[in-house]
């Protein structure tokens, strides 16, 4: 091979190398994109707008019955964690009773879930406010932990479709409940 | 294309500064080695091309470039590890123990400096975005770099002749010449360096003694190990390979094993807390200036449970035993893929029970009661129609704005207000509070006393699931493998060069001169060629 021979075959070597380096400089790119996306998935709670709210089943503490979250598909559904040694917990109640008494015939309901840990506490609250809206109690905590909640109070506004709308951390004004309770209001009522 | 022909025959990549196979340097290449100031030749990279040095045509070569500069590498290390330092000058998110919400925790907590490192992320920085993105740059300048020189070092050292030219011997850092040699003096030289290992080589009378090659393979070796343990704490992201859970659980309680999809309860049966002993002759020495007891002891005795079936949320499933075992520190309990391991203690700080006794104006007994602040159980039968019912009950008691009211669902101070009623006696109220029990009217029927109260422990448990410790291992032994393999073995080389009758000898080493020295000292021993002399100092 004479010198000419020599300076192809590194020209071919030199198109080799860029077909090389592309591929290398891709895996790495590439890598580093799906790293940052597990990253970034990772971060975010995994109960947000748009997901479906996980079902459960409690007994009620306002009746003999059970309630189960699937089972109100069709209705919009407020998840309200609440605990009686919650003083922003015990101050929305009020609003809640006097808006599920306007709402609750055009298919909203409203489910209280107590994470407190003796049901006596509840009871007492419960009589004491004259509350008509079911209340269960997550006695263990499965509930509160399937629900992320952090912290107290927080609501979770469920669409008929069973997909969560909106999820409130913090306590709410009867103007913001208001308008959330429009949000996921059953379609038949809208207009 | 500016390939250069060396006048030995060989072929060299443009940019190459030391011909491959003879080592004369290339004209017009020796300011990228600086080699024009110095008599000595710099041998790094046997003078091979680096390709960072040349072609800047395409994007594809203008960013492989980039991250082929090493210079680019050490900044990209340096501002990680900068921003890692910073990331520990107050804790983590994850770590701040407080309710607070990080917006107001770090400014009310550490003041401006506080607000400043909440507002630049530092706050949540080894998963932010940017430092994530940090740390992948330098996992592809670690790639880049030595792909771009392993290979180039490779060729060079493999297309290394024995014959090389004058100038290369002449400008090595270890040289010497000797006028008249026999061939009996370079024999006695050889096999004096065959003794010590070297491999020898001989073209046309001309020599190359060399040992340790595989040294140089060191640093490529640690970084691939360095690449292993990037690739290691990316698969630790994924859920299928590390998982990991914080509970706490009281003595008595069962409940769902975090980060297992709500398939495993765990119980804590008991635990147990235990100090060393004052009257134990080994210990009284160590413990005479010790205040307080020191603890030799934190244990939970657990139940792990495997739900029989998955059930909805809220309803109990069926529990099946699926192991059983004493978890102390640093000694965890295994459950299918699952340890659990003690780090918390809430020493003794809830009341599992509070017994009243209850009597009346004479004293004499009427009945006891046990109240269980996690049982749900309101009203108890004393015996000949005597009732007590609990009204009222705080289990962290606290006096706010709106009242008597709680801190938490814990019993960790109960506040109880109860009633006691009998055949003849309306209702009499009683407040209970810090074992003592304050009668709520003026005359008072009964005589009520705390009888007894027992106290539990919270236990706090880590649940860690973790398959990506083996890659790490892995990773981190190849990487000790190139550290030892780069440090503990030198790579040594010796020339013979004849020259118009004259013997020329040089050495080089990529460390360790004094090593070489020796060798060659020693190899040159009953023949009368010249010591090389270290032309480095001349400079």
């Amino acid at each position: 091979m004479g010198f000419e021979g020599v300076v192809l075959l590194l020209n071919k070597n030199k198109r080799l190398r860029l077909v090389f380096r592309t591929i290398v400089l891709s895996i790495l790119v590439v890598t580093t994109i799906a790293v940052l996306y597990v990253n970034f998935q990772k971060d975010d709670p995994i109960l947000e707008a748009g997901v479906e709210a996980p079902n459960f089943i409690l007994d009620r503490m306002d009746s003999n019955e059970k309630i189960e979250l699937d089972t109100l598909e069709g209705k919009g559904v407020m998840v309200n964690f609440w605990a009686t040694y919650c003083e922003p917990c015990k101050k929305e109640m009020p609003f809640m009773e006097e808006l599920y008494q306007e709402y609750q015939d055009q298919g909203i309901e409203i489910i209280a879930v107590s994470v407190d840990k003796n049901s006596m506490v509840i009871e007492n609250f419960y009589n004491q406010f004259n509350l008509s809206f079911p209340l269960v109690h997550d006695k263990n905590g499965t509930i509160m932990e399937a629900y992320q909640v952090q912290p107290l109070p927080t609501s979770y506004f469920i669409n008929p479709d069973g997909t969560i709308e909106r999820v409130v951390k913090g306590p709410l004004t009867l103007e913001r409940l208001e308008s959330y309770f429009k949000e996921i209001l059953p379609n038949n009522n809208q207009v | 294309m500016k390939n250069v022909k060396c006048e030995c025959g060989h072929i060299n990549h443009e940019g190459t500064v030391l011909c491959e196979a003879c080592g004369k340097p290339i004209e017009g290449n020796q300011h990228i080695d600086g080699n024009d100031d110095n008599k000595v030749l710099n041998m790094r990279y046997e003078g091979s091309a680096r390709r960072s040095r040349t072609y800047k045509r395409t994007i594809i070569d203008k960013t492989w470039n980039f991250f082929s500069s090493v210079k680019v590498g050490v900044w990209l290390i340096a501002l990680a590890l900068i921003a890692a330092a910073i990331g520990t000058i107050y804790p983590q998110e994850e770590f701040k123990n407080s309710v607070l919400p990080s917006s107001q925790f770090y400014e009310e907590q550490y003041g401006l400096t506080g607000k400043i490192f909440y507002q630049l992320g530092f706050h949540n920085l080894y998963s932010s975005w940017w430092f994530v993105t940090l740390i992948a740059l330098i996992g592809i300048s670690l790639v880049i770099c030595s792909i771009d020189r392993v290979v180039p070092l490779y060729r060079a050292l493999k297309n290394q002749k024995a014959k090389r030219h004058e100038i290369f011997v002449r400008r090595q850092r270890f040289f010497s010449e000797t006028e008249q040699t026999s061939d009996e003096d370079r024999q006695t030289f050889m096999n004096n360096l065959r003794k010590r290992r070297y491999k020898i080589t001989e073209d046309d009378g001309h020599i190359l003694a060399e040992k340790n090659r595989f040294s140089r393979w060191g640093p490529y070796v640690n970084h691939i190990g360095l690449i292993i343990i990037l690739i290691a704490s990316i698969l630790r992201m994924f859920d299928f390979m590390h998982t990991e859970g914080y509970v706490w659980v009281r003595e008595g309680e069962t409940k769902v094993v975090p980060t297992t999809d709500q398939e495993y309860y765990i119980k804590n049966e008991k635990f147990i807390y235990e100090t060393y002993d004052r009257n134990d002759e080994r210990f009284q020495e160590a413990l005479k200036n010790e205040e307080f007891n020191v603890p030799s002891n934190f244990q939970t005795n657990v139940v792990i449970y495997k739900v029989k079936e998955k059930v909805t949320l809220g309803q109990e499933p069926e529990l099946e035993e699926v192991a059983r075992g004493e978890i102390r520190l640093n000694q965890p309990l295994t459950f299918d893929g699952y340890s659990a391991y003690q780090s918390g203690t809430q020493l003794r700080s809830e009341y599992n029970l509070i017994s009243f006794n209850v009597e009346n104006g004479e004293g004499q007994q009427i009945g006891m009661f046990e109240f269980r602040p996690n049982d749900d159980q309101r009203t108890y039968e004393l015996g000949n129609d005597y009732k007590a019912e609990i009204q009222e009950y705080y289990p962290q008691f606290e006096i706010t704005e709106n009242g008597p009211s709680s801190f938490s669902k814990f019993p960790r101070n109960p506040g109880i207000i109860f009633e006691i009623t009998g055949p003849n006696v309306e209702g009499e109220r009683y407040f209970y509070l810090n074992e003592d029990v304050v009668p709520l009217s003026d005359d008072n029927e009964f005589q009520v006393s705390l009888e007894d109260t027992q106290l539990i422990t919270a236990s706090g448990l880590i649940i860690k699931k973790d398959y990506s410790l083996p890659f790490f291992l892995i990773g981190a032994t190849i990487f000790m493998i190139g550290v030892a393999q780069g440090l503990y073995w030198h790579h040594r080389r010796v020339w013979l060069h004849p020259k118009d009758g004259k013997l020329l000898v040089a050495g080089h080493t990529n460390k360790n001169w004094f090593g070489l020295q020796k060798d060659i000292e020693a190899s040159l021993k009953d023949t009368n060629i010249e010591m090389v002399k270290d032309q480095q100092e001349k400079f």
